[in-house]
């Protein structure tokens, strides 16, 4: 990770709403990060915590109506992503910011072949002729390791099995040479050999290319072995941040701590090895007025209930938003 | 997928000639008698001798194998002949109507194109407006554009024909009289005036069947279009920075067509049958029309004969629907 370089992404204080029949559902609060060019970023929290909304909310890939977004801005290479019109949004997605989504079964068009979804982008976004794109997607699939690749370009999706196909949605996330890769839970529903394999894949890609990525993830132990750095994110908002190692050696935020204890083989004896969160997420109905894992924490006390805890931040780069102070 | 119409098409011969015997089975049971309609003056054993010249003698397993040989071999001959092909003694026996004493097939001939083009037409533009309808009703979910399909739509859907027909009859023949209220089938298109007369004839029966079928077809085409709105792969053309209308008219709609494709093929044999009222309101003298005389007449041979082509027709698009549906969806394989 380049020290001290120029962020590629610098977010601040996103807040994204739903309107639902039911009322607003605050599903990101004063979310703020950024992202160094090359550097592999890991988003890790529990379900509906807005990791998925916080990523969409930034290339606006969100339905509006429902999704609103109340504030914030985007700042990617020098202009607010936030402030843009559709039209430039769209000139970004796909050639500047490449997105993976979570189920390869599901996110490529069943009646279109690889090929003519993977040159998609080529020759929307690089206006290339049939040809030159054609010749750039075998050059794809052979990057993402697809054996045969130039004859896999006719194929159709259901010719293609899960791991396949999630390394097709890579290749058209890389199409045109993206500065950040957005991996919303790739390897997901991929199980766990294949999961390696894309694992790999990415980290090599990564070196040859070069690019930033954003890896959303349950599994801390996929992010221990590929990130750089860690952002934990709880109803809504983010919690923690820290470098992977200063993460993993020296948890501050309690959610984190639990997080890790939930880890199999983490800390503990095999009894313990399997541990749960206790207690619900928090409802998101409202502008966090206090912290939103108060319910759930152990060492909660009257202050959390009284404000939301600001972000702490050390000279290491370990932030955190939490009253309590682990030594004391 | 040619093994697999080929299979199928084998296959249909044994499901309609049983179709056949079942229709020829059920009006030999009706109790309808084709000298019903004669004077009452005419003595019960003259009555008897005119059934005994129509065949209704015989039993019932013999009439139906004759009217077998003659549908089935004599009449496709026959065809041959007219094009210049001759097998076999030129003097067959075809199947005759009991009403006109004229071929069926020929009655058939005759009234085909008023139907093609009233029905088959309607059937047409009902599917050209129905499509787009569809398309942006579910772009524009809940939009008033959506509302007023919705509505217009269960107008079409809920109001018979038969009513729709004759309060159009009333307003636009009898009130403002733009449109003839009986179709003239002598009327013969030869310059640009007879086709304005022709088109002004047509104008009522199709539009009222055009919203009939357009109600049934742009609800299809909508929930079809909503369906796959929100599928993922939608997310990901749109992730590819894609613009709208490819993300929609591209991927969506390729998609939502395939079920909708295979409901209007299905519909096809509807044309030719389902429009007997419709017929009978304007006066348009095609298959329907035919049916309905032949039926209130007990001319069984027409009857059996315009049946039987009707249930040809709907085993034939529904095959013609099956092989659709592989050709759109490449998931589909039918080995
Ligand atoms: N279209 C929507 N309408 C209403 N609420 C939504 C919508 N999409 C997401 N949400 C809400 O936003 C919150 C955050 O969802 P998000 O998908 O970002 O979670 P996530 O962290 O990605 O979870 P997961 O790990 O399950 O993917 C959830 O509470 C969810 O209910
Ligand atoms: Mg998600």
């Amino acid at each position: 990770m380049p020290e001290g370089a120029a962020p590629i992404l610098d977010v601040s204080d996103l807040k994204t709403v739903f309107t639902t029949r039911s009322g607003e559902i605050h599903a990101v609060n004063a979310v703020s990060f950024d992202l160094a060019p090359g550097e592999l970023l890991g988003v890790v929290g529990e379900s509906g915590s807005g990791k998925s909304v916080t990523m969409m909310s930034l290339i606006g890939l969100l339905p509006s109506p429902p999704a609103e977004i109340r504030g914030g801005r985007a700042m990617f290479d020098g202009r607010d992503m936030l402030a843009m019109t559709q039209d430039e949004l769209r000139e970004i997605r796909g050639s500047r910011i490449g997105f993976v989504f979570q189920d390869p079964m599901t996110s490529l068009n069943p009646v279109f072949t690889v090929g003519f979804q993977l040159m998609e982008p080529l020759r929307v976004h690089m206006n290339m002729n049939k040809a030159q794109a054609r010749a750039r997607a075998v050059e794809l699939l052979e990057l993402v390791g697809i054996p045969d690749a130039a004859a896999r370009l006719n194929n159709y999706p259901h010719q293609f099995s899960g791991g396949m196909r999630q390394r097709v949605m890579i290749a058209i996330a890389l199409a045109c040479d993206p500065q950040i890769l957005i991996a919303d839970e790739p390897t997901t529903a991929l199980d766990v050999t294949i999961q390696a394999q894309i694992l790999e894949l990415v980290r090599e890609l990564r070196q040859k290319l070069g690019m930033a990525i954003i890896w959303i993830t349950h599994d801390l132990g996929v992010i221990a072995g590929i990130a750089d750095r860690v952002m934990v994110m709880y109803g809504g908002q983010v919690v923690e941040q820290a470098p992977v190692k200063e993460l993993f050696r020296n948890p501050l935020h309690p959610y984190t701590r639990a997080l890790l204890e939930t880890l199999p083989g983490f800390v503990g004896d095999r009894a313990q090895r399997l541990r749960t969160i206790e207690g619900q997420p928090p409802s998101l109905r409202a502008q966090p007025t206090s912290c939103p894992f108060r319910a759930r924490c152990r060492h909660a006390f009257e202050r959390c209930a009284r404000e939301n805890p600001p972000m702490r931040r050390d000279a290491g780069g370990h932030h955190v938003a939490c009253f309590w102070e682990p030594d004391s | 997928m040619l093994n697999f119409t080929i299979r199928r098409l084998l296959f249909t011969i044994p499901t309609l000639l049983f179709i056949s015997f079942v229709i020829f089975f059920i009006l030999d049971a009706a109790p309808s008698d084709p000298t019903g309609n004669l004077p009452l003056t005419i003595p019960p054993d003259v009555r008897e001798k005119i059934r005994e010249s129509l065949g209704l003698d015989q039993p019932m397993i013999i009439r139906y194998l004759l009217w077998c040989k003659q549908f089935f071999v004599n009449e496709p001959l026959n065809l041959l002949a007219q094009w210049g092909i001759n097998i076999g003694d030129p003097d067959r026996l075809r199947v005759i109507s009991f009403q006109t004493r004229s071929p069926v097939v020929d009655l058939i001939a005759q009234r085909m194109p008023q139907t093609l083009w009233v029905v088959g037409m309607s059937y047409v533009v009902g599917v050209l407006i129905a499509l787009p309808i569809g398309i942006i009703s579910a772009v524009k979910q809940y939009s008033w554009f959506d509302q007023m399909g919705t509505f217009i739509s269960m107008i079409g859907f809920s109001v018979p024909t038969f009513f729709t027909g004759v309060l159009m009859i009333v307003i636009f023949s009898v009130w403002l009289g733009w449109f003839p209220s009986i179709y003239d089938t002598t009327l013969v298109v030869d310059s640009w005036r007879t086709l304005g007369l022709q088109i002004r004839q047509m104008a009522m029966p199709v539009f009222v069947l055009a919203l009939f079928n357009a109600a049934q077809i742009s609800r299809f085409m909508r929930a079809s279009m909503l369906d796959n709105l929100n599928q993922d792969y939608v997310r990901t053309a749109r992730a590819k920075g894609l613009r709208e209308r490819t993300v929609l008219l591209v991927h969506v709609l390729r998609n939502s067509l395939i079920p909708v494709i295979t409901v209007i093929a299905l519909g096809v044999p509807q044309v030719f049958g389902g429009a007997i009222i419709t017929e009978q309101v304007f006066k348009v003298n095609g298959l329907g029309q035919l049916l309905i005389i032949a039926i209130q007449g007990g001319d069984i041979p027409t009857v059996q004969t315009l049946t039987f082509i009707f249930a040809v027709l709907i085993v034939l698009f529904n095959l013609i629907a099956d092989i659709l549906y592989g050709i759109l969806d490449p998931r589909i394989r039918y080995d």
